[in-house]
């Protein structure tokens, strides 16, 4: 595995920039496996999420990868997975 | 019938951040219109606007909701916020299903919708926010405060232009009526960005001058036009009987309600704001001799104003009833205007006081007792409220002192 160029650091950023701050709950390697649902990110916030991603990273994720049941986790390995593919091609 | 009171008020305005330093510089004849500050107007024919000074959103909203909403919808949820602290109404004592939200809209989130199509032009679609899909849209005030509070009865929004906020009230009266036990109803716009104002400018009727005390001259000889503002007020509405059972101190009540719209410019028939007049006064079963003062809608465009002094005049009787426009303190607030001036004819009762029509140097030829330069003590139970919107829209609602 080559190294990880998309982190939860980075993740947080753009969170905090597509969905805004949340003062109750500062993200931090708790939330790796929380659901976005369960830390109360709704569908426009994650398609905002999702979309900042796709124009900063100059990638582009499935329509269907941007779940409630979606984990920071999973997105973050996603995210890798398309920069890995996009440097390769 | 139902009687439906008003046990809250969150105000928002040019000349004063909430209730009390709103009516504190509405009597002391404060005005809060000035040349533009949120962008440069020195390109423009008009430059003067009534700002809402020091409204800084975070400090009154969550992170979350910044992203995502337009200022107009970042004043609006302050407002309900305070119009349901200010009724003493803690929203977990109600049933989801029996709280709504009635606003009005005048141009929805314009200067949201602006920067998107700014990115989109500038850079492509896929640098358009997905809160565009509502952030701009005229019903997302009624939306968010719905979301916010947990009300998720009877709602909507109207659009007609100045008039909407007493249509707005309007439709909240009638839902309460209906059976819902609250209503967070009333109007709050804003949209001093360059699309707001040039959208506003093609409708001909700004006033182009730069002297922010002779720019908004409602009834005076050298009307010349509007001031836009922004802001307005919400307020919460309950039914009367359900008000006292729950202890709220009640400001007054919504008595009656009528609208019209004007016949075709051009035809040579005479506005219809008379009948607006009496079917409000039918409704709320008062005499023209049982109103105490008039918020005048003040177009500031002479052919309007002479129609609306005509028809006060034509209904009360020549210099019969003291009307005032305290917005030539704020500019016109479009949706927001009549629910401000609502709120601001509850405070006069409460006070004895009628607030000042300030700048203006009367027209002789309209037979109005306009209440002029400053406060004049009063005892007040019933005012009557005015609001005229472009393309014809003509409103009129009775308040009175609750009984």
């Amino acid at each position: 595995m080559s190294e990880q160029r998309f982190t939860l650091d980075d993740l947080t950023r753009i969170l905090v920039e597509a969905a805004g701050a949340d003062e109750a709950a500062p993200p931090d390697d708790d939330i790796l496996d929380t659901t976005f649902g369960e830390l109360g990110y709704e569908s426009l916030a994650l398609l905002e999420t999702g979309g900042c991603i796709e124009r900063e990273y100059g990638i582009a994720l499935d329509d269907d990868t941007l779940s409630d049941a979606l984990t920071p986790r999973e997105l973050i390995h996603t995210v890798n997975e398309r920069l890995a593919a996009a440097r390769a091609a | 019938m139902t009687a439906v009171a008003v046990t809250g008020m969150g105000i928002a305005a040019p000349n004063g951040l909430g209730a009390a330093d709103y009516w504190a510089a509405t009597l002391g004849a404060k005005s809060g219109i000035g040349r533009i500050t949120r962008f440069d107007p020195s390109s423009y024919p008009a430059q003067l606007a009534g700002e809402i000074p020091g409204f800084e959103a975070a400090d009154h909203l969550p992170g979350r909701l910044l992203p995502q909403t337009d200022r107009v919808t970042r004043l609006s949820l302050a407002a309900a916020d305070w119009a349901l602290a200010d009724a003493g109404v803690d929203v977990a004592d109600f049933d989801p299903l029996d709280m709504g939200v009635v606003t009005a809209s005048h141009a929805g989130g314009f200067e949201f919708g602006q920067d998107e199509l700014q990115k989109l032009w500038a850079k492509g679609s896929q640098f358009v926010s997905a809160y565009q899909s509502f952030a701009w849209f005229y019903a997302v005030n009624s939306g968010q405060i719905s979301i916010r509070h947990g009300m998720k009865g009877p709602s909507g929004v109207v659009v007609s232009d100045q008039a909407g906020g007493l249509d707005a009230l309007a439709q909240a009266r009638r839902l309460i009526r209906k059976g819902t036990p609250l209503i967070v109803g009333g109007a709050v716009d804003a949209s001093v960005c360059p699309w707001g104002w040039v959208a506003q400018l093609a409708g001909g009727r700004m006033s182009d001058s730069d002297e922010p005390t002779r720019a908004y001259l409602p009834f005076d000889r050298d009307a010349r036009g509007y001031v836009p503002g922004e802001g307005g007020a919400l307020l919460t509405l309950e039914p009367t009987g359900a008000a006292r059972a729950r202890g709220a101190t009640l400001y007054g009540e919504l008595a009656g309600y009528g609208s019209t719209i004007d016949p075709p410019p051009h035809s040579g028939r005479p506005s219809t704001l008379r009948t607006a007049i009496r079917t409000a006064l039918e409704d709320a079963a008062a005499a023209p001799g049982d109103i105490d003062v008039v918020f005048a809608d003040g177009a500031g465009v002479p052919e309007l104003d002479r129609a609306e002094a005509e028809a006060i005049s034509e209904v009360f009787g020549a210099g019969r009833v003291p009307v005032t426009v305290p917005k030539t303190m704020t500019g016109r607030l479009h949706s927001g205007a009549a629910p401000l001036d609502v709120a601001c004819a509850l405070l006069s009762m409460r006070a004895g006081l009628i607030p000042p029509t300030v700048h203006i140097d009367p027209c002789p030829e309209y037979d109005l007792d306009l209440v002029l330069y400053q406060a004049r003590p009063a005892t007040l139970r019933t005012a009557l409220v005015l609001a005229r919107g472009h393309g014809g829209f003509n409103s009129a609602m009775v308040v009175r002192a609750a009984p």
